[in-house]
């Protein structure tokens, strides 16, 4: 039942490095999102994004979570933002959990060289194998607005997604 | 008046329960409030729901309960209209007898379901129903969904104790201790 436990038995290590922080310029990527189609992160200049790492599909809480984030697309939709799920997991397993969870959102394929993007974000597990539990907003220029990452078995929710969004959308207001 | 104990989550809008606006069970001034986020036709709130009513049997008026939508709708797609029908149901003052039905039937909760628990309970199964079919209540429901998606809702059933989200099992023992736990003098009146 304690799915929290079960993680951490199967990523012991937990050898992190620290988690870019806002103000740091959001390191640009270009990755597998199907098999034959890539995302890359200045596309969405102009737009906020939120970068959700996560441990490996199909594992609960991240189901949990991805399929949570799922029904509140219209959430981050109010605020013009785009969500975007990471993991090492490769392309055809993420467009078959993605298929089965009905996933209305892009996952991409952190998965050659493996890890590589987590690792420029400062979340990746090295003796694990796996990113951390780490959910980044940028700004639209391009710059981390807020980060956070969670105990790698613990679903953190949207609510500190939402408050980033909303001090984004009022300091851009403010300008 | 109660004042929630610090979040464990970040930037948590977390509201307590307040009468008029939320279903309530148990005095609104019990020392405990338990707040549950939950999904007519997820199975883990099925689960939890006999465990709910066991430890409401429990503490009694110690406990004040309150149940608000979070139907995932991608996942459950008979989520939406179950938490509709009982909304509908309790503006004709049932609203837990409804919840109760939903609960003890995840498996059956077509349209015609609902409109048939709603006669079951002596409702007016018409008005249930069309209630349901126009989204009457649609916006009281997003609006529960909403608050707890500010609030640290993580997935369902989601258990806030007074004020803190509970990350632990969903057994009665664990969740009875902590509901007890937090009755002390983390909580001021």
């Amino acid at each position: 039942m304690n799915k929290e436990i079960k993680y951490n038995e199967m990523y012991p290590k937990g050898c992190r490095t620290t988690a870019l922080e806002a103000g740091v310029a959001a390191p640009d990527f270009s990755l597998r999102s199907t098999p034959d189609q890539s995302v890359k992160l200045s596309e969405f200049r102009g737009r906020p994004v939120i970068l959700a790492f996560y441990p490996a599909d199909w594992s609960p809480v991240c189901g949990d979570q991805m399929s949570l984030y799922n029904e509140m697309l219209g959430e981050f939709q109010e605020f013009d933002a785009e969500l975007i799920g990471i993991s090492v997991d490769g392309a055809w397993c993420h467009a078959a959990f993605s298929k089965e969870r009905k996933l209305h959102f892009p996952l991409l394929a952190d998965f050659e060289p493996k890890g590589a993007v987590a690792q420029s974000y400062g979340v990746y597990r090295r003796g694990d194998g796996v990113s951390e539990r780490a959910l980044f907003v940028i700004h639209p220029e391009g710059n981390v607005h807020w980060s956070y990452v969670s105990p790698v078995g613990v679903n953190p929710g949207a609510a500190g997604i939402l408050s980033a969004l909303e001090t984004l959308q009022s300091k851009e207001a403010a300008k | 008046m109660k004042t929630a104990i610090p979040s464990n989550i970040p930037n948590s809008k977390f509201t307590l329960p307040a009468p008029g606006r939320d279903h309530i069970q148990g005095p609104i001034d019990a020392p405990m409030a338990l707040v549950e986020y939950g999904d007519y036709e997820c199975p883990f709130c099925g689960e939890a729901h006999p465990i709910i009513r066991a430890i409401q049997e429990r503490l009694g008026d110690s406990l004040c309960f309150a149940f608000r939508n979070f139907p995932l709708a991608n996942m459950h797609p008979h989520a939406p209209h179950a938490a509709e029908a009982a909304e509908a149901a309790g503006t004709q003052g049932r609203f837990w007898e409804m919840h109760d039905k939903l609960f003890e039937n995840q498996d059956a909760l077509e349209d015609a379901n609902l409109a048939e628990y709603a006669a079951a309970l002596g409702l007016d199964a018409r008005r249930v129903l069309a209630e349901v079919l126009d989204g009457t209540h649609g916006p009281r429901v997003r609006e529960d969904f909403k608050s707890g998606v500010r609030g640290g809702v993580n997935g369902t059933p989601s258990f806030f104790i007074n004020g803190a989200r509970y990350d632990g099992g969903h057994g009665l023992d664990p969740l009875l201790a902590a509901i007890t736990q937090q009755s002390g003098a983390r909580f001021a009146h």
